[in-house]
């Protein structure tokens, strides 16, 4: 007999696979030329358009979506690409209602934003389908620089770097680039492999050499990369995982939520990734709503998110929230972990109310517990791995102006830098931000 | 409710709402679906001579240009006058009429610039039983290559000419319809009245090329590779008809003469306007074109709440009500002196009225740190440009100032009395020369 929702413990294929297949098709469709033409007609074309100041890489939103309504669809993705090369993927990742679209003029006017996140998609879709790359090479310059990391700042941050003449070798722990973009984010957000397509896409530029199973201390040290390169960018994110600290933690079915994503984003076929009959997500980000979802989108019959304070403080967007709850996902505020029980196996979490009072948070007594076979702990990523001498501020590499690090040569970027959301699309401002101060430092 | 019945020129409907000489009239089929859909009247599709009818080409006959959701901003077309039998159309016209007598029927006529041959047609047509002949002096395209349309629409000593042998020659009341591909829509409309006509009604369409094909490198409507001038039409020419109507009804010789008005007439208030600039009544096409008969339940039931809102009991309480409102240039009141005003609670933070203003105009509109525009009134001339960029109806306003005011921009005490360029010292014909 089949697994179905109801099946006990950790399975996989608890639905039909026609049924995961259409739960994990793209949350965003693409628009069709049309759709795009009515959407960009909703733009005002702003003086010192909001939106743009809202982007973390500024582009230039209001020029991108004239671009399209007047069928320069090639130049609208120019547009978008000078200022930031994962324009594709930050498209279908990047959080639009707190960023450009929170901040369009039409929010205002109806609280209608213009579709910016998904015409953004239409006009980059619209150019990698040419299977071209809009940029070239400078002339060389002879530098090389290394590239910790294969994620969004270190993609955008070699990117721009070689656009400049420069030679660059980025280095990774994992077998495949792209990152979070490739390991973490909802399956949803980013289907037919588009990660890899983008790297590929990227790649086109020239001049950039990926070199894979490669960490910063296991045979990969900083002071051999300053010694060979002319400059070096860290990108290397937050590696780390927060734990618990409560009893129980070490039972079975008790696992990261970043672990659970990047098997799924992994997984071959998601009719074999095994989930929870009755799954606790302990969180309030996006890591913790992705989880959630995923895990009843795979069939789950009960997921819960368990998050400590209240609703207004999740980090994950009043959006993501709703489609959280949308999906099924049962979402329980201002209660904390205390304990996870069990014999072997994970059987049950016990949480506590809380209340705040001015900004601290205190338990009530009141406690309670959820059946749960599959806990996922999402209570934010750590810095593990950073090198020797570098100086540590809030857990991040402390960093300056465009990425400057304290020490000479080295500059870093992305969610593993000080300052900044971690976002995609603020790391890949950060990476292309240092490339072009690593630029002028050598050229100068 | 107000009475919309119409008596234009001694055509009686019950609407003011007639549909065009065009294609929707081409035949009994349509002219009677219209009817039963509620139209007023119709003028018949303009019917040549007897003997092979006219031929229209097998390509595309209609180019048009679209707002970004494909709304239908202008048409243009290329088809020629009816290219069926005229037989048929006058069995048709009479089998019509008959079934529906109390709507205007009139029939749109073209034929050569002789005498004989209105001779001929005329008595066709009054046989039928149609109320009243449009005479088709109006189409820029193909008939008017053979001396016909608006080649004699251009001649005004032409359409005295042929508007008396109509006049002479039938006891219908002849309506002059004109084309607006002309310098002064005034001379032919003036030549129409003396030769007789009972009315004009205008504007037939306007010469024009919808779009150039840039694969092809070919004007569209593209047949074969080529393209030719057609007639442009629709909501985009309405502004230029508006001007054309007022001008025939506030001219001296002129003012007063029924007009039935056409050009881009969509909505009812549309069809308002022209009548408040003197239009007895209002024909229609590309609106029906583009949407079917069935918009004039629209434009019936909102004329009718329009004119209880304001009190009109019937048509002639507001047609010609804004003809003594227009007015040439110099008789403008120089001392009513405006300032743009920001609404900032309606205000979306666009920027548009700055970005206009600033590149393009006065500078006379401040932008704050925190995205507040406000109006510099000593530098704003209020020329209404951020009003008509503001997406936003009513956030941005004209208020006027009042008398006893300082003008910020001119220093000056803003004066209560009229004023007007003939008077002004700055004009070297006033008399009065500046010292």
């Amino acid at each position: 007999m089949p697994n179905s929702p109801l099946t006990p413990g950790i399975v996989p294929g608890r639905l039909p696979e026609d049924a995961i297949r259409e739960n994990f098709s793209d949350l965003h469709p693409p628009m069709d030329a049309h759709e795009a033409a009515v959407a960009a007609d909703r733009c005002y074309f702003c003086h010192d358009a909001p939106c743009m100041e809202a982007c973390p890489t500024a582009i230039d939103i209001p020029m991108f979506i004239r671009e399209i309504a007047t069928k320069s669809v090639d130049s609208a993705a120019r547009t978008i690409f000078s200022q930031n090369i994962l324009g594709g993927m930050c498209a279908r990742v990047c959080p639009t209602e707190t960023l450009c679209e929170e901040a369009c003029v039409r929010m205002d006017a109806e609280e209608d934003p213009v579709e910016i996140g998904r015409l953004q998609r239409f006009a980059t879709d619209h150019l990698m389908a040419k299977n071209t790359h809009p940029f070239t090479r400078a002339e060389p310059t002879g530098k090389r620089i290394a590239v910790v990391g294969a994620g969004p700042a270190g993609l955008a941050c070699a990117h721009r770097l070689a656009m400049k003449g420069h030679d660059v070798v980025v280095f990774d722990f994992r077998p495949r680039p792209g990152g979070l973009n490739e390991y973490g984010i909802a399956a949803y957000k980013s289907t037919d492999d588009f990660a890899q397509a983008e790297v590929a896409w990227l790649m086109r530029i020239g001049g950039i050499e990926i070199r894979h199973g490669q960490r910063l201390g296991e045979g990969l040290s900083l002071d051999a990369l300053r010694a060979e390169y002319d400059a070096v960018f860290l990108g290397i994110g937050l590696q780390g995982v927060n734990a618990l600290g409560i009893a129980g933690e070490d039972l079975e079915g008790v696992v990261n939520a970043v672990d659970f994503i990047a098997d799924l984003r992994q997984a071959e076929d998601l009719a074999r990734v095994p989930v929870g009959r009755d799954v606790v997500v302990i969180g309030g980000g996006m890591t913790a709503i992705d989880a959630a979802v995923q895990a009843k989108l795979l069939g789950a019959l009960n997921v819960s998110l368990v998050y400590r304070r209240g609703r207004e403080r999740m980090a994950a967007s009043a959006y993501e929230q709703e489609l959280a709850a949308a999906k099924g996902v049962h979402i329980i505020t201002n209660a904390r972990p205390v304990a996870l029980h069990g014999d072997g196996a994970v059987r049950e979490a016990e949480f506590e109310y809380t209340r705040e009072e001015e900004g601290t948070l205190m338990g009530t007594g009141e406690t309670f517990r959820i059946r749960a076979d599959q806990v996922m702990k999402a209570i934010g990523q750590t810095l593990l791995g950073a090198p020797e001498g570098l100086e540590i501020k809030g857990g991040k590499i402390a960093v300056t102006g465009a990425g400057r690090t304290g020490a000479e040569g080295i500059w870093a970027g992305g969610d593993c830098a000080s300052g900044g959301d971690d976002l995609t699309v603020t790391a890949v401002a950060e990476g292309r931000d240092a490339a072009e101060d690593i630029h002028a430092t050598l050229m100068a | 409710m107000a009475d919309l019945s119409t008596n234009f020129v001694g055509i009686k409907s019950p609407n003011p709402f007639w549909l065009a000489s065009a294609p929707p009239t081409d035949k009994e089929y349509n002219v009677r679906r219209a009817f039963e859909a509620g139209w007023g009247g119709v003028v018949w599709k303009t019917l040549g001579e007897a003997g092979p009818p006219v031929v229209n080409v097998n390509g595309p006959r209609y180019g048009a240009i679209w707002g970004p959701d494909r709304r239908l901003i202008g048409l243009n077309n290329i088809e020629l006058i009816t290219d069926r039998p005229l037989e048929v159309n006058l069995r048709e016209i009479k089998a019509v009429k008959r079934d529906y007598p109390d709507r205007a029927l009139v029939v749109s006529l073209m034929v050569p610039c002789e005498e004989e041959a209105w001779k001929r047609i005329l008595p066709l047509v009054e046989e039928t039983g149609a109320d009243g002949i449009e005479l088709n002096f109006g189409c820029p395209h193909g008939m008017s290559e053979r001396g016909m349309g608006s080649a004699v629409g251009q001649v005004p000593e032409y359409v005295e000419m042929v508007a008396r042998w109509c006049k002479a020659n039938t006891r219908m009341p002849v309506i002059v319809k004109l084309t607006p591909n002309i310098t002064d829509i005034r001379h032919p409309a003036r030549a129409a009245f003396r030769g007789g006509a009972d009315a004009v009604s205008l504007i037939n369409t306007i010469n024009s090329i919808t779009a150039v094909d840039l694969d092809n490198m070919a004007p569209e409507p593209t047949i074969d590779g080529k393209g030719t001038h057609g007639g442009y039409c629709g909501p985009a020419v309405k502004p230029i008809a508006l001007n054309m109507v007022a001008e025939i009804a506030r001219d001296e010789e002129t003012r007063g003469k029924p007009i039935s008005a056409i050009g881009g007439i969509t909505t009812w208030k549309d069809a308002a306007e022209f009548m408040a600039l003197g239009a007895g009544c209002v024909q229609v096409c590309t609106a029906a074109m583009t949407y079917g008969f069935r918009i004039v339940e629209e434009m019936i039931a909102g004329l009718s709440e329009w004119m209880d809102e304001k009190g009109h009991a019937t048509l002639d309480d507001f047609i010609g009500k804004a003809v003594p409102n227009v007015t040439d240039w110099q008789f403008l009141n120089l001392n009513y002196v405006t300032k743009a005003e920001i609404d900032q609670d309606l205000c979306i933070k666009c920027g548009r009225c700055f970005a206009a203003c600033e590149d393009t105009s006065h500078q006379a509109i401040a932008m704050s740190e925190d995205r507040v525009f406000t109006v510099k009134d000593e530098e704003c001339v209020a020329c209404n440009l951020c009003v008509d960029v503001c997406p936003v109806e009513g956030c941005i306003t004209m208020r006027e100032l009042k008398p006893g005011e300082v003008d910020p921009r001119t220093g000056r005490v803003v004066e209560k009395d009229y004023a007007n360029w003939t008077t002004h010292p700055n004009n070297p014909g006033s008399g009065c020369a500046a010292e």
